[in-house]
């Protein structure tokens, strides 16, 4: 863990000393579990100075089907000044999973959390046009969930009317 | 269900289509613009037309089986790609790599590079009407290609950069064929800086077209030559220094302003100093382990199979031309010595036990790369930007969750709001300096 990151997680420890789950490394990469209610409080926090963490790098979702709350929302952030990054973790239950937007935020979350709504089926609280990134509207399912089979087909579009 | 700017759209102004099916539009996507006049009033893009599921597909392919699949993600410079992968394998599996393969690596990738802006900047030009210089790009790729052909034995998906190393060692003739690209890419450059950087059509739909502040780009996660155009200092090479970028001496070209043409400007530059990388690295690299060209003495393989039935096999053997390069003497070079991550040399799968053994539990279902539990993010730079993995692992021969942080998508998400009241004529080199790689984007 590099200098800089310990005192990162130290002050949010001590900001938020509730919502803080879990601290862990793993194969050098610093973790931060949080409380899946605080998210929005938290990058805030985290963009504002001194931590400056100004550039969401990457957004996504994992699903851990068959786990008591099945989805993990997985934030990369980058520090431009301190040149850190940090992965932030919550956990969504599998029924309606749901979580805050960070359109707000940062801008680049418009797409990346349409891209995560259109292959996992999360809702983003607040985000201005929730709609499928790659698939077209009428694509059933959700294809990156692990109980989507690899080769499942979709049935086919109706032609579209003439206006 | 209609699209919001048909929703939004007012009653006086027009509906225009530019794609999916455009020559400007590279192919895969498709911007609906409302226009009053010329002047662009609101703006939507649809994508997914490339869509091919690559991170479900990975979750049903072993971590050796994937491999293919990062070639076709950004296929201008698939080589890259392939860094990318397997250098987050190595970090999740800790292995070393030899310094030869290392700077094999970097020779690769920067070679990779100067293809991906060489074809950014063609394209965009050509949109722009300067047909000259997509034909002196693509004259100078080929030039490029003819290095990459020769090692890596294709030309464009090249699966060429494995886990723990390189497939093969370099051509015994690539010092020359570098050299020539060096030289006959120099001249290019020179020949496109002449045509382009004072040429007044260009610059008239360049300069001050879609200009991008600083902050417009953090927030929406920019990276590479595009962030820099910006005058952000951020490069993943100078930031997070991976393979021997550290003993190497670069620059990173920074822009001003952040509109069309600094893109350009950087990109140009940008392969000023990837040409000097690879000429450090002609110089820096170390000697093969085995100097021998393809190592045309030694028993047949045929013969050498029917020896091996009674006795083992001593002395060398001659492989097929097909694997030239990765005989096992040059392993020692150029891939990593740790056992279950490599493949065994062909030699010893064919004339012995262990060899065959080995084989087998690399290849075999549920053996194979298994990497610990756990989770692991990486990125190199790639063309266009920060080009990451995240993985997920389970401790099987397969990757629960691969995810890809494609550096286009990222870039690409904000030409809506940057081309919002600008004219249409400036979507096309707006868009063309991008550089939107449709298998990254759609993935």
């Amino acid at each position: 863990m590099a200098m800089g990151q310990e005192k990162v997680i130290e002050d949010l420890k001590n900001k938020f000393p509730e919502k803080i789950k879990d601290v862990s490394v793993r194969f050098g990469d610093d973790i931060v579990i949080i409380d899946r209610d605080s998210l929005l409080d938290i990058v805030k926090f985290l963009k504002e100075k001194p931590h400056d963490f100004a550039m969401l790098l990457d957004l996504t979702c994992v699903d851990y089907s068959g786990q008591k709350d099945r989805f993990e929302m997985v934030y990369h952030l980058f520090s431009l000044s301190s040149n850190l990054r940090l992965r932030i973790k919550t956990r969504l239950s599998g029924k309606d999973p749901s979580i805050d937007s960070l359109t707000s935020v940062w801008k680049n979350a418009n797409w990346l959390e349409r891209e995560v709504y259109d292959m996992f089926g999360v809702r983003f609280e607040g985000h201005p046009y929730l709609r499928r990134l790659f698939m077209y509207d009428g694509f059933e399912g959700h294809p990156l969930r692990k109980d989507y089979p690899l080769r499942k087909r979709q049935p086919r579009i109706p032609m579209r009317k003439e206006e | 269900m209609t699209f919001r700017v048909q929703e939004e759209a007012r009653k006086e102004s027009l509906l225009v289509n530019m794609g999916p099916s455009h020559p400007a539009m590279h192919g895969t996507t498709r911007i609906m613009l409302e226009l009053d006049g010329e002047k662009i009033i609101n703006c939507e893009l649809e994508m997914g037309y490339l869509h091919r599921g690559f991170e479900k597909i990975c979750e049903h392919k072993t971590y050796f089986n994937l491999l293919p699949y990062t070639d076709r993600l950004n296929y201008v410079s698939p080589l890259i790609n392939n860094c990318g992968y397997v250098m987050t394998m190595e970090k999740m599996l800790g292995i070393e790599v030899p310094e030869r393969a290392q700077y094999i690596r970097v020779i690769m990738c920067e070679l990779s590079r100067i293809c991906d802006h060489l074809t950014a900047l063609a394209a965009m030009a050509m949109e722009c009407g300067a047909f000259t210089v997509f034909l002196y790009k693509m004259k100078a790729r080929e030039f490029i290609w003819d290095v990459m052909e020769q090692t890596t034995g294709v030309r464009m998906t090249t699966s060429y950069i494995r886990i723990g190393g390189v497939r093969a060692d370099l051509h015994p003739n690539w010092r020359e064929t570098t050299k020539i690209a060096i030289d006959e890419t120099r001249k290019v450059l020179k020949d496109i800086s002449g045509l382009l950087d004072k040429n007044k059509i260009f610059l008239n739909r360049t300069r001050d077209v879609a200009v991008v502040s600083p902050e417009l780009a953090i927030s929406y996660g920019w990276t590479g030559p595009c962030l820099r155009s910006t005058g952000i200092y951020y490069d993943v090479r100078k930031a997070h220094p991976y393979l021997v970028y550290d003993k190497l001496d670069f620059e990173v070209p920074l822009g001003e302003r952040g509109d069309n043409f600094d893109r350009y400007m950087v990109r140009m530059k940008e392969m000023e100093q990837s040409l000097r990388i690879v000429e450090q690295c002609l110089k820096k690299i170390p000697e093969p382990s085995s100097p021998s060209a393809l190592m045309a003495e030694g028993i047949e393989p045929a013969e050498a199979i029917k020896k091996s039935r009674s006795k083992r096999v001593e002395g060398k053997i001659k492989l097929s031309p097909n694997l030239e390069g990765s005989e096992k003497e040059k392993y020692k070079g150029i891939i990593s010595d740790s056992k279950g991550s490599i493949i065994p040399p062909k030699e010893d799968t064919y004339t012995n036990i262990e060899g065959l053994i080995n084989h087998f539990k690399f290849f075999m279902k549920g053996h194979g790369i298994r990497p610990p539990k756990g989770e692991v993010y990486f990125s190199v730079e790639g063309g266009s930007g920060e080009l990451g993995y995240y993985i997920v692992s389970d401790g099987t021969d397969k990757p629960y969750r691969l995810h890809l942080r494609a550096p286009c998508f990222h870039i690409v998400s904000s030409l809506e709001e940057i081309i919002r009241g600008h004219y249409v004529a400036d979507v096309i080199p707006t868009f063309g300096s991008m550089n939107m790689i449709g298998g990254e984007l759609d993935r």
